[in-house]
């Protein structure tokens, strides 16, 4: 299942200078593998240094969800979201309770809608965090790593006085949100806003400018705005190509009409363009946390519901904007209290089918930054 | 578009597609042997322009196989749901990975839990499960009493 | 007399005064086991979730540098412990399996989770889940929680020196009941 190292004879009699007719390496990269963000096996295809085809094989950490999923009740299958793309847990489970909420035609309180939205951010800022911190130390440096996690604990320990625990947190539920905002909440979050404004901008001093990571960044794994669309790209891969994709903006959900924030759009295709869009939308999630934490209503965290959900017959989509991309919840639901059929569209599987084509020509160096910026999270690709 | 000019477009496009009440989209019943010429000029009319293919998947209804394909336009932002049923002792249909690229992974994907083959596809084989595992897991009537504890 | 206060009192072994300097004296095997218990390098394996957990540990807040764990190797020929992060499927069974092997004795295992425990709670209408790593290769210590803590992970790595340091692990009962040179089966 997995090929062993081959190296193909040399064609050529006595060692030709052409790089074309020499012979071409094969080798595997993972599943083990202290960069590739959890377990992804790459046969790359080399030829000198130069990579001719990257392909790569998925199922180590294929969990059967959709299956497991069918006998599941609506209430139930929202927890194993969470363990999916487990770094933007909240913004899952969000996804999974706005279809069911579509389904049953359920009305969220007000409060409950901002109180979403803000965990939403909060996550979307610590998953870019780590993505930040893991990235720079593919690359060699080790430092960022250091600060970013610092950074995330706050994050954490918000997370875990109101929803009680620290990554994989089913706090939202058809309906609402499972318990009331901590009283802690509003005057840690202000202190994280202030904390956070200056350590961005040490952020950008640490890594941005730095000369060495702008020359492994620029110009290296280029994808044009018609491919990223062809090949299901979205989130900032596609943004950073020009692509208009933000789900916030073009199909809002929750309060995300009323705030006043900017789609971050790049057009250079290329890993600084990638980097610089996570980095400027840093900056966003802190300004739209900014304007909410003020001006939270009072009001109910949940709706009432019945015990025990069954969605009328039919079939429901929705759609959020995770860290990494268009998370989408297919449910076809005969009417009973588990769903026929769900399907998970991840934004993983569809930015990971252009890898091959975004590496092909650069060396295997190039490789590493290229997979970095697409910020890939198995688990989420697998199901 | 909204959905009735795209409505009315589609049927004087394709006759012989049938409109299907499901969900908030469009959904458009497609027979298998015209599928391609469909998909291909959904992609290539400049009033449809339909790029974007976001979600590709099988659904196993016991007696057939129902394909869906969710399509949308980048340029226009409309958006509809194209089925197409199929024959569950042999389920084939052609492939879309040449039109959009995002559907050689999905096609896999499908074929690999479903065993739905997908004809001229450019290497379909098995994704997640290992090479030799037999049996396509997620149909209605998959049963693995080793690894499978029921509840 | 001034040699007594260089030696940490951790040290299972006493200092002998002489004259001229001083004489070590302690049990061979107490040395090596607090030796080994006091350096342990993990090997990097995360599967899933609780690889951020096991990230988390290994950054500032709770950083297990403080017991020996700093140098995280990527190759399991130069590893001594592994943590198993996540969730073994069936498909990584034998990667998982490979690894263990190629990892040098004396190795220990550290089950991280309730994946890696008993399937957890991808344990009913799974057809792909490995129901526990320790189906594949053996496991000393066992952590409970979906993620665990990173306290809960530094708890177990203490649990694991305190076992190595008490003799308990595998290789060493093997060592002690019973041990032949000519008889296959002791190298099991």
């Amino acid at each position: 299942m997995y090929r062993q190292t081959e190296i193909l004879k040399d064609t050529s009699s006595n060692g030709a200078d052409d790089l074309d007719e020499a012979g071409e390496l094969v080798i595997n990269v993972g599943p083990q593998h202290p960069s590739t963000h959890g377990v992804l096996h790459l046969v790359i295809t080399l030829s000198g240094e130069t990579i001719k085809n990257v392909e790569p094989h998925l199922g180590y950490i294929h969990r059967s969800i959709e299956k497991m999923c069918e006998s599941l009740s609506y209430r139930q299958f929202i927890y194993v979201t969470s363990r999916m793309d487990y770094l933007s847990s909240h913004i899952n489970n969000h996804g999974c309770a706005l279809c069911v909420e579509k389904g049953l035609q359920i009305e969220v309180p007000q409060r409950a809608k901002v109180i979403r939205v803000l965990m939403d951010e909060l996550t979307r800022l610590a998953s870019h965090q780590l993505w930040w911190g893991a990235m720079a130390m593919d690359v060699g440096a080790l430092t960022p790593f250091f600060h970013a996690f610092r950074e995330r604990e706050a994050i954490n320990d918000i997370m875990e006085e109101t929803c009680g625990a620290r990554l994989t947190m089913n706090y939202m539920v058809p309906g609402g949100v499972m318990a009331d905002l901590h009283p802690h909440f509003q005057k840690k979050v202000k202190e994280f806003i202030t904390l956070f404004k200056s350590k961005i901008d040490e952020y950008d001093e640490l890594v941005t400018g730095n000369i060495i990571f702008q020359n492994r960044m620029k110009d290296v794994g280029f994808i044009s705005k018609e491919d990223a669309i062809s090949y299901g790209c979205t989130g900032p891969t596609a943004r950073a190509s020009g692509v208009s994709c933000d789900i916030r903006k073009l199909y809002p959900y929750e309060v995300y009409s009323q705030l006043q924030f900017d789609e971050i759009i790049e057009t250079g295709g290329d890993c600084f363009a990638r980097y610089l869009v996570r980095m400027q939308e840093m900056r966003q999630s802190l300004s739209i946390i900014e304007q909410l934490i003020d001006n939270i209503p009072e009001g109910d965290f949940l709706a009432k519901t019945k015990a025990v959900l069954k969605l009328p017959k039919g079939e429901f989509y929705s759609r959020v904007e995770t860290a990494r991309g268009e998370f989408g919840v297919y449910i076809i639901s005969e009417g009973a209290t588990t769903p026929y059929r769900i399907k998970f569209r991840s934004p993983g599987f569809s930015n990971l089918s252009a890898l091959n084509h975004m590496a092909k020509g650069y060396k295997i160096g190039d490789l590493v930054a290229i997979m970095g910026t697409l910020d890939l999270v198995i688990p989420d690709i697998d199901r | 578009m909204n959905n009735e000019e795209l409505k009315i477009k589609l049927t004087e496009f394709i006759p012989s597609a049938t409109f299907e009440e499901a969900g908030e989209w469009l959904t458009f019943f497609i027979d298998s042997p015209n599928w391609k010429t469909v998909a291909q000029q959904l992609r290539t009319t400049e009033d449809f322009n339909f790029d974007f293919l976001f979600c590709l998947t099988c659904v196993d209804w016991k007696t057939h196989f129902t394909m869906v394909y969710h399509l949308t336009s980048t340029k226009y932002r409309h958006t509809i749901v194209l089925k197409s049923k199929l024959d569950r002792n042999d389920p084939e249909i052609e492939t879309v990975s040449d039109i959009w690229r995002t559907a050689e992974f999905h096609e896999r994907e499908a074929y690999d839990l479903f065993g739905v083959k997908f004809l001229h596809h450019p290497d379909l084989r098995r994704l997640f499960m290992t090479d030799d595992w037999k049996g396509w897991p997620l149909r209605k009537d998959y049963e693995d009493p080793i690894n499978m504890i029921k509840l | 007399m001034t040699e007594e206060k260089n030696i940490s009192t951790e040290f299972p072994g006493e200092v002998h005064p002489t004259a001229g300097g001083g004489i070590l004296i302690s049990k061979l095997d107490e040395v090596i086991n607090w030796a080994r218990a006091n350096s342990l390098w993990p090997l990097v394996f995360g599967t899933s979730c609780c690889a951020i957990e096991m990230m988390s540990t290994a950054a500032a807040k709770y950083d297990w540098s403080r017991f020996g764990f700093e140098v995280a190797r990527a190759t399991p020929r130069q590893a001594d412990v592994i943590i198993i992060a996540g969730t073994i499927v069936n498909k990584m069974a034998p990667v998982l399996k490979r690894l263990y092997d190629q990892m040098a004795d004396p190795k220990y295992v550290i089950a991280m989770g309730a994946c890696a425990t008993s399937g957890g709670p991808f344990f009913y209408n799974t057809y792909s889940v490995v129901k526990g790593a320790d189906h594949v290769i053996p496991v000393d210590v066992y952590i409970a929680g979906c993620p665990p803590r990173p306290e809960a992970l530094l708890h177990a790595l203490i649990t694991l020196q305190e076992k190595i340091k008490s003799g308990a692990t595998r290789e060493q009962i093997k060592t002690v009941i019973n041990f032949s040179v000519n008889k296959t089966e002791n190298y099991k």
